[in-house]
C-alpha cells in the first residue's frame, strides 16, 4: 500500500500540471483587449491644434454631457474610412467630438479637415503619441465614449455601423 | 587655479555622463520587460512601431520626473492591464504562477529525499 502511495501522488501532480499547461495553450497568445471596462478619464496637458495654446483635460470635460474622444491621424486609412460616421455622429445634439491628432503634420491634418470636413469641437495635438497611451489607446483610430468623467465605452478600429448605433443607443 | 577649473569641468561632463547612462539603462530594463501589444512576440525595447514608440518616450519622461520603475510599471499596467509586462507582479491572479515553481522544487526535494532514505533503510 505504502509504494503505491507515490507514484499516485506523482502521477497526480502530473496530470495537475498537463491540465494547466494544455489549458494555456489553448489561450490566445495575442492581446485581447478589454473594452467594456468603465474606467476614470485621464488627468493631461497638451497643446490645442489650432492655437497651440496649452489645455488641461479638466477645462474640456464637463459633467452630465456625452464625448466622444477620437483618436485620429491624416495619414491613417481607417480614419479616412470613419469620418462619415463622425459626421453622423456631429448632428447629435447631446455629443460633442473632441479630437486627438495622432503623430501628425499639422499642414496634413488641416488638408484632411477641409477635405472630409470637420466633426471636432475641439482638437488637441498628440506628437508624440504620449496622450494616446494616457487614455490606454494601441493606435489610430481608437474612440472613447465619455460620460460623468468615465471611459463607457471603448472603439478599437475605425467606428462603423455597429458600433454608430451603439454609440447613438447609449447616449440617448 | 586653471587646473582646478579644468579639472572641475571634467568632473561634472563625466558625472553627467554617467546620470544619463544611468537613465539609459534603466529605460532599457524597463523597455524590455513590457510587451509590444501590437506586434507578436516583441518587447517593447525590440519594437519600432508606432506604440512602442511612444511607450518608450513615456518612459524616458517618467524617469527624468523622477518616477521608480515600480511607479512605471504599475501606471502602464492601470492603463493595459498585466499583459504589458513580461514579468508579472506577485498578486492575486499571478499567485500560482510563482508559487508552482517552488512547490515544485520543494516536492522534488522531497520525493528525492524519501527515496534516499528508503534505500538507506
Amino acid at each position: 500500500m505504502k509504494s503505491k502511495t507515490l507514484p499516485t501522488f506523482l502521477i497526480t501532480i502530473f496530470i495537475i500540471i498537463f491540465y494547466i499547461f494544455y489549458k494555456g495553450l489553448q489561450n490566445p497568445n495575442i492581446y485581447t483587449p478589454d473594452i467594456n471596462i468603465k474606467k476614470d478619464i485621464p488627468n493631461f496637458k497638451t497643446k490645442v491644434f489650432d492655437t497651440n495654446n496649452i489645455i488641461n483635460s479638466n477645462e474640456i470635460f464637463k459633467e452630465n454631457k456625452f464625448y466622444l474622444v477620437n483618436i485620429w491621424a491624416s495619414w491613417c486609412a481607417p480614419c479616412r474610412d470613419e469620418h462619415i460616421f463622425l459626421m453622423k455622429l456631429y448632428k447629435q445634439k447631446n455629443l460633442e467630438i473632441i479630437g486627438i491628432n495622432y503623430k501628425d503634420k499639422n499642414d496634413n491634418a488641416k488638408s484632411f479637415l477641409n477635405e472630409l470636413s470637420n466633426p471636432y469641437k475641439l482638437i488637441l495635438s498628440d506628437q508624440d503619441g504620449t496622450i494616446a497611451i494616457e487614455w490606454g489607446a494601441y493606435g489610430v483610430p481608437e474612440t472613447f465614449l465619455v460620460y460623468e468623467r468615465k471611459i463607457i465605452k471603448k472603439i478599437i478600429g475605425p467606428i462603423n455601423n455597429n458600433s454608430l448605433l451603439e454609440i447613438q443607443k447609449l447616449i440617448k | 587655479m586653471k587646473l582646478f577649473k579644468y579639472l572641475l569641468a571634467i568632473f561634472f561632463v563625466l558625472n553627467l555622463n554617467s546620470l544619463n547612462a544611468q537613465e539609459d539603462s534603466l529605460q532599457s530594463k524597463i523597455t524590455k520587460n513590457l510587451r509590444c501589444l501590437i506586434c507578436q512576440g516583441q518587447s517593447v525595447y525590440d519594437s519600432d512601431s508606432e506604440f512602442a514608440d511612444s511607450i518608450k518616450i513615456l518612459v524616458k519622461k517618467k524617469i527624468s520626473e523622477g518616477e521608480s520603475e515600480k511607479q512605471i510599471y504599475g501606471y502602464l499596467k492601470d492603463k493595459y492591464g498585466e499583459w504589458i509586462l513580461y514579468e508579472p507582479q506577485f498578486g492575486k491572479k499571478t499567485y500560482f504562477l510563482w508559487l508552482l515553481p517552488i512547490l515544485m522544487f520543494v516536492l522534488g526535494g522531497a520525493i528525492i529525499l524519501k527515496i534516499f532514505y528508503l534505500k538507506k533503510n
